[in-house]
């Protein structure tokens, strides 16, 4: 008898039947991910965990008997049956269902999947883009690498470059014509035959046979001006570096529910930026009639009064920019919520700085206005246009980079996410 | 209990390491060989972790298994179930090979650990040894070494062929696995030496026999041309042809080597599991009478303590609880529960039979011999002639069985038979029948082919008792069929007693697995 310990062999052997199983059921998968997403909040997003599909899709059929015709079973724990009685026959389900335990794959009606935090972003944010994606790459000084550089006379010896220095050295050879052994060998059999048939002519054999030695001592195999090596050279690495500028309106009409419908919208661009991103940095700036730069916490969480003046914001995400994130050096995102009111007498100077600074200094400047579940009013009436809707509208013909959506209930944030991010949105946008 | 250590004790307490293993196996081999006279392959005791039983159970059990999403199909759902903690792990796998593997968990305590080596160690592993029908079909010495060889080919061919392609294949085949298996053993094909030889004897017994008169006498006329060419068709293609993975694999037109080399290792796999599926009462009786006997042994031999054969007990009834047919919790006729109680009954008609059983069991009956007894009912039976020849009256009324009989033309359930004198042998039929897998699978085989007109395949399925297949998964089993043979195929669903048609099933070729 043997015993052997196989608790410490590395485990996940069905890894490799998992992710099959996964692609095979990826299209399903990819629908539950994405209708999850309404009802979970944001953190749990990020985290992964389970989404349910249903069975069908996944099915192994065989052949097997339907119910019906003639059947019979053995059963155990008679109480007081005879032989003759009759039962009713129980509805739904056999009551008396001795049949075999199901086989594999029936009765069962839904599938969990846990899925791991990459396998859920994966297909939560699938095909998905960036507009202008990483248009400027930028030199990061902690980040460096080599990279190859051609070849070299001189180096070290682990880097020989074998295939380049043989081929020098070939060429060389041809070039001087080095004689071939093959070819001293013909002429040794050569004056081998002449030796013993005609003495004049192994003479002659003989003196060029010396000089063709000769030369081919003269002539290296491999001479030191073959010889190459291969060149690296220190290079600092690009790595793409982003910067989110959540702007949003505190001000006394916007309520918690609007303030959470931004927050997802935000958590949400996050999450896609990092994924596209190494280096994401993300700044919050919340303004009632004055903006100011915030943590986090105090973004969402506490409360503020006053009146709305939409400019004060972007005066303050201009600051920050030209103290910390240059154009130049980073690609800038900005997201801005807001119910959309603003002082009548501000919208031209925020129209005004939205396309003379902002917009040229940004990537993707995303408007999300965001409503009362119950704004709708009564079906028939046109919603009241925005003060910030209405200038926005007028100068988006003009900008693909600006896109606006109107999001009332949670449940619309992944799709209106999803419509500004697509593939090809932009260049949509742009005709 | 006494603090005072008892040296006969395996084990104290609830921990245990390899050396308590050893000790264990041994002390069971000691009662098992001689005590109960099982023989067995040699062992291999294998401690795994929570998470490889979870991947052990994906795999059918086996160690190596070659790839598929099915597996991570099975390993989602038992993970899922698990989790939630709708079920429980089981406490130990065992492999028919040989060496005999036993998974064994490492969460279980000593007490668990002795019940499982004697329960799979050597009552498993003693039924694998000794039961004819593991003996015929499978070839544990070689079991593992094919799997392995089966997992390296298919994953050749991925690389191969990609894939894609290779899963066309295993999802076509695994639709038609349960049509993979022989189920009577084949007639070997004869060499040229046992030919030769037997034409040689036919020859000599003609000549011996030679008589001038029977040319006198007028044979029957010629049959008909096309009867003659259909005979000798069905004779090349082995019709009526009830493995149809092997059919495709010899005969199908247009697959690639490669292609019928995966229908043979799945239909390879699936003949391996075959006896499993037709002793399950009886190796799980076998198995727990085993471990009932050893444990109980021990712990008369003062090798267990009272608390620690009294944790076993618990295990041990919880294994064996048979829930009534109307409890919630009933889930048709639990094995283990029918195996045990079959096997204490053959023990005690052996050694302690009353009047009844010496009408019924007038052979067995006093015999004295209890495990040969039962060594012999071991070897020779699988489930259905093992309840059909062993099934006693006495256990019929203490399990209180009765027979249903559900026609769908009816109203109502009719009850057949109880447990009386009228009812005995009725009874034992139809749960005999119950486990007979020839009748409880469908009875489909390959008919014929139209080898002159469009190839088309033609299957029968032999109706029981009007029971039809399941139309949805019917098409959907014989679209994969369709792909495999590279032309339309035919289902027919005939009456068995009358031999009318029922109903048809039809499918035509994808592009996909043939070009």
């Amino acid at each position: 008898m043997q015993i052997v310990d196989r608790r410490l062999n590395p485990g996940g052997k069905s890894l490799a039947n998992r992710q099959r199983f996964l692609r095979r059921a990826k299209d399903m998968v990819r629908e539950a991910v994405r209708n999850s997403a309404g009802e979970r909040s944001l953190k749990d997003i990020e985290r992964g965990g389970e989404v349910t599909i249903p069975a069908s899709g996944v099915k192994e059929p065989h052949l097997r008997r339907a119910s019906g015709g003639f059947r019979e079973h053995v059963l155990p724990g008679n109480k007081e049956y005879l032989e003759g009685d009759t039962i009713p026959r129980p509805q739904g389900g056999s009551g008396g269902g001795g049949s075999e335990g199901s086989p594999d794959g029936e009765g069962e009606d839904a599938f969990r999947f846990a899925l791991t935090q990459e396998e859920f972003l994966e297909l939560f944010l699938e095909d998905l883009e960036l507009p202008e994606l990483a248009k400027k790459r930028v030199v990061e000084g902690d980040a460096s690498g080599v990279r190859r550089a051609g070849f070299a006379t001189q180096g070290s010896p682990a880097n020989v470059a074998l295939g380049r220095t043989m081929r020098n050295a070939l060429s060389r050879r041809l070039a001087l014509r080095r004689p071939k052994p093959d070819e001293l060998d013909e002429l040794e059999e050569a004056l081998r035959t002449a030796e013993e048939n005609d003495p004049a002519e192994a003479e002659a054999l003989r003196a060029r046979i010396d000089r063709l030695r000769n030369r081919t001592l003269r002539i290296p195999y491999i001479d030191p001006i073959d010889v190459r090596y291969r060149q690296f050279e220190p290079a600092p690495k690009p790595i793409a570096r982003a910067v989110m500028f959540c702007l949003m309106d505190v001000s006394g009409s916007m309520t918690e529910g609007m303030k959470d419908l931004a927050k997802r919208f935000y958590l949400l661009l996050h999450l896609f930026l990092r994924r596209r991103y190494k280096h994401v940095d993300v700044v919050f700036i919340r303004h009632t009639h004055e903006a100011k730069e915030v943590d986090e916490e105090t973004f969402f969480r506490s409360p503020e009064t006053g009146g709305t003046v939409v400019s004060t914001a972007f005066e303050e995400m201009i600051k920050v920019m030209d103290a910390r994130y240059s154009p130049a050096d980073w690609n800038i995102y900005v997201a801005q919520a807001s119910d959309g009111d603003n002082t009548s007498a501000d919208n031209d100077r925020t129209a005004a700085l939205l396309m003379g600074r902002v917009i040229p200094a940004c990537q993707y400047f995303a408007y999300l206005e965001v409503g009362r579940e119950d704004d709708g009013g009564p079906i028939g009436f046109m919603p009241r246009e925005t003060e910030l809707w209405r200038t926005y509208g007028r100068l988006r013909a003009e900008e693909p980079r600006l896109a606006m959506r109107k999001v009332r209930h949670r449940k619309d944030i992944y799709p209106v996410f999803r419509d500004l991010f697509r593939k090809g949105a932009m260049e949509e946008a742009a005709k | 209990m006494s603090a005072v250590r008892d040296d006969r004790l395996l084990f104290q307490g609830a921990d245990w390491d390899f050396d308590t293993l050893r000790r264990i196996h041994d002390a069971c081999g000691e009662i098992a060989t001689g005590e109960l006279g099982l023989s067995l392959y040699p062992t291999r005791i294998e401690v795994i972790s929570a998470e490889q039983m979870l991947d052990a159970y994906a795999a059918n059990g086996m160690p190596v298994l070659y790839r598929h999403w099915s597996f991570g199909k099975r390993f989602a759902r038992h993970e899922t179930m698990y989790r939630k903690g709708f079920q429980g792990l089981a406490y130990e796998i065992v492999i028919n090979s040989s060496p005999c593997l036993c998974y064994v968990m490492e969460e279980n305590t000593a007490t668990m650990q002795a019940l499982v080596i004697a329960h799979a160690a050597y009552g498993h592993n003693h039924f694998f040894r000794n039961n004819h029908l593991f003996l015929e079909w499978t070839d544990a010495h070689g079991i593992l070494d094919y799997l392995e060889f089966a997992r390296g080919y298919i994953m050749n061919c991925e690389d191969k062929y990609g894939e894609a392609a290779v899963e066309r294949v295993l999802d076509a085949a695994h639709a038609l696995s349960s049509q993979g298996v022989f189920r009577v053993p084949r007639r070997r094909i004869p060499d040229l030496a046992s030919e030769e030889r037997r034409e040689r004897e036919r020859r000599q017994h003609e000549e011996r026999i030679y008589d001038d008169l029977w040319r006198t006498i007028p044979g029957p006329r010629n049959a008909p041309a096309a009867k003659a060419e259909e005979a000798r068709r069905r004779a090349l293609l082995q019709l009526p042809q009830e493995n149809i993975l092997y059919f495709l694999e010899k005969t199908a037109p247009r697959l690639r080597p490669w292609q019928r080399e995966i229908l043979r290792i799945v239909r390879h796999v699936e003949q391996y599991f075959y006896p499993q599926r037709q002793t399950k009462v009886m190796n799980e009786g076998c198995a727990t009478w085993v471990h009932h006997r050893i444990m109980t042994r021990l712990h008369e031999q003062g090798r267990l303590t009272d608390g620690q054969y009294l944790e076993f007990l618990h295990s041990h009834t919880n294994v064996v609880f048979q829930p009534t047919f109307d409890d919630p919790r009933y889930g048709g006729i639990n094995p283990y529960a029918l195996g045990f109680a079959m096997m204490e009954d053959i023990a005690r008609i052996a050694t302690a039979p009353d009047e009844e059983d010496r009408a019924w069991f007038p052979g067995l009956a006093g015999c004295g011999d209890a495990e040969g007894a039962l060594r012999e009912a071991w070897a020779n039976h699988r489930d259905d002639s093992f309840i059909a020849q062993y099934l006693s009256p006495r256990l019929m009324r203490k399990l209180r069985m009765f027979h249903l009989a559900d026609d769908d033309r009816e109203e109502e359930l009719r009850v057949n038979a109880i447990h009386d004198e009228r009812g005995y042998r009725r009874l034992r039929r139809a749960l005999s029948r119950q486990y007979d897998i020839g009748h409880v699978d469908p009875d489909i085989q390959v008919e014929d082919v139209d080898l002159i007109g469009d190839r088309r395949l033609i299957l029968h399925h032999r109706v029981l008792e009007r029971q039809l297949l399941e139309p949805d998964e019917a098409r959907a089993v014989l679209q994969h069929l369709a792909d495999l043979w590279g032309y339309g195929v035919l289902l027919r669903e005939v009456d068995a007693t009358t031999g009318a048609v029922l109903r048809e099933h039809h499918a035509g070729a994808r592009p996909g697995i043939v070009e």
